[in-house]
């Protein structure tokens, strides 16, 4: 059995004034792991990352990563070192004027010379394929670079496990071609949001969906058919 | 919004390393803000203009940029010297203008406009990213230059969720008038900027939490040095020897 990197059980919360987000979940992620997480919005996906992080108290259940219960603010920095969470709104992420200085954030805050964050940073855009975008300034790129920027600033903390929120919402198809290949060609495991089940479906080996504050396990891939119409339906055409 | 374009020109002041220029631009704000002998003021003014000129600014966006003050310094003119009292100078009607009164608004008047000058020519000519680096390295407190910094990043962030409310009302027909619909109306926008910019605050917090944040900025910047600025420290301090000794040694 492979090494559990993080084990939430009977996990509740409620934002205040609110009804029961996250009711009695339990949740493992393995090393080698790759899950997609599709829920309505709503549901509490976003929340159980925030909770994974240490960015969200739970109000009961407990929270073990890496082998470790964690429960107080210091529990988390080793978390957070470990595990990458990318948010769901690229402008969260992005504080720095300019996108070298954002990436290298990360590393100088782990502790790295300016030399060594320096080169963390550009080999992880050369990585990305964001060579020559070091100076420009981060609040005039476009959504997708943006979005590849944040994904740059998580990465260049050399995490073991990323959590993914939404990565590929409001992506044109080439952007998300681009995040798709980077997705397969990391050696992580992570756990990954979205509503779209063609990316999830390239990306992930296992789909669990959450209901009434649950997570539905198991739920493999299966390949099937549709029949469907629409205009110029007869002429032979590709969907993508 | 923020323009910068004093700072996209390349003077030879463009070259200069920004903790001299901002030192030098605060020690100069200093003495002029502490004289009032008008031989000092209008050498300080004479001075501030050969900065602005060698940095090569555009006169019109100078003047543009002075019409806040001027504007403030204006309204000081129409107060100050009936209300202010001293020697009469001149007597208009009912108002009695008074001569101490008259020097205060020209010393002030002179002040403002040397200083707004000078900083043009100095500071607005770094972009405000690099000010907050160089205020970083001049000790001043991380927290004051992460406001500044963070600020000027969500400006403009904030910016565009305005002009999304503000489209959002206009594709829903809204005409501002004089009436307590429209008043409501700018005031849920007020509020919503307030309430989304706290929220995003919330998230841009926990997402440097996420890379190890622990309240410490690390600068990548370095400024190396070169010829212009040891002629611009000489520069500066002798300009700073002679206000010194127009006001003190008489």
């Amino acid at each position: 059995m492979s090494s559990v990197i993080f084990n939430l059980s009977k996990i509740r919360y409620a934002y205040p004034g609110g009804p029961l987000v996250l009711n009695d979940i339990d949740f493992t992620l393995r090393a080698g792991d790759r899950i997609g997480l599709v829920a309505p919005n709503g549901s509490g996906k976003t929340t159980l990352f925030h909770v994974i992080m240490g960015l969200i108290k739970p109000l009961s259940g407990t929270v073990e990563v890496f082998g470790a219960p964690r429960e107080a603010e210091v529990d988390f920095i080793e978390v957070r070192r470990r595990i990458g969470l990318l948010f769901q709104d690229a402008d969260d992420q992005l504080f720095s004027p300019t996108v070298l200085e954002d990436v290298a954030f990360g590393p100088l805050n782990l502790g790295k010379s300016r030399q060594e964050a320096v080169t963390v940073a550009r080999n992880t855009l050369d990585f990305l394929g964001l060579n020559g975008f070091e100076d420009r300034v981060t609040y005039k790129l476009s959504g997708g670079e943006k979005r590849l920027v944040s994904l740059a600033t998580v990465l260049a903390m050399e995490p073991e496990v990323l959590l993914l929120d939404e990565p590929s919402s409001g992506l044109d198809s080439s952007t998300k071609d681009t995040l798709i290949d980077i997705l397969n060609g990391l050696e992580l495991s992570f756990v990954l949001i979205s509503h779209e089940f063609d990316f999830l479906s390239k990306t992930t080996e296992h789909i669990y969906t959450m209901h009434g504050g649950r997570i539905r396990f198991d739920q493999e891939l299966d390949i099937h058919t549709h029949e469907h119409a629409h205009l110029m339906g007869k002429q032979p055409h590709r969907h993508l | 919004m923020i323009r910068e374009s004093f700072s996209e020109g390349n003077s030879w002041i463009h070259g200069i390393d920004p903790r001299l220029r901002v030192t030098g631009a605060t020690a100069f704000a200093v003495v002029v803000a502490v004289s009032y002998d008008f031989r000092t003021l209008t050498t300080a003014l004479l001075l501030a203009l050969c900065m602005a000129l060698s940095a090569r600014l555009d006169f019109r966006e100078v003047m543009r940029r002075l019409l806040a003050p001027l504007i403030f310094l204006l309204l000081l003119w129409a107060v100050l010297p009936w209300s202010y009292e001293g020697d009469t100078l001149k007597v208009w009607g009912p108002l009695v203008i008074t001569r101490p009164g008259v020097t205060l608004c020209a010393q002030i008047s002179l002040k403002t406009i040397c200083l707004m000058v000078a900083f043009m020519a100095l500071v607005a000519t770094m972009t405000v990213d690099t000010l907050g680096h160089t205020l970083n390295r001049l000790w001043l407190p991380d927290k004051m230059v992460h406001m500044l910094l963070i600020t000027y990043r969500y400006l403009f962030v904030i910016e565009l969720e305005y002009q999304r409310l503000v489209r959002a009302m206009k594709i829903r027909n809204f005409h501002p008038k004089t009436n307590l619909h429209s008043y409501r109306t700018y005031a849920y926008l007020v509020g919503m900027l307030f309430v989304r910019a706290s929220e995003r605050a919330r998230r841009v917090h926990s997402a440097m939490i996420c890379r190890g944040f622990n309240g410490r900025f690390v600068s990548l910047r370095t400024f190396p040095p070169n010829l212009r600025n040891y002629i611009f420290l000489l520069g500066i301090s002798f300009s700073i020897v002679v206000l010194v000794t127009l006001e003190w040694m008489k």
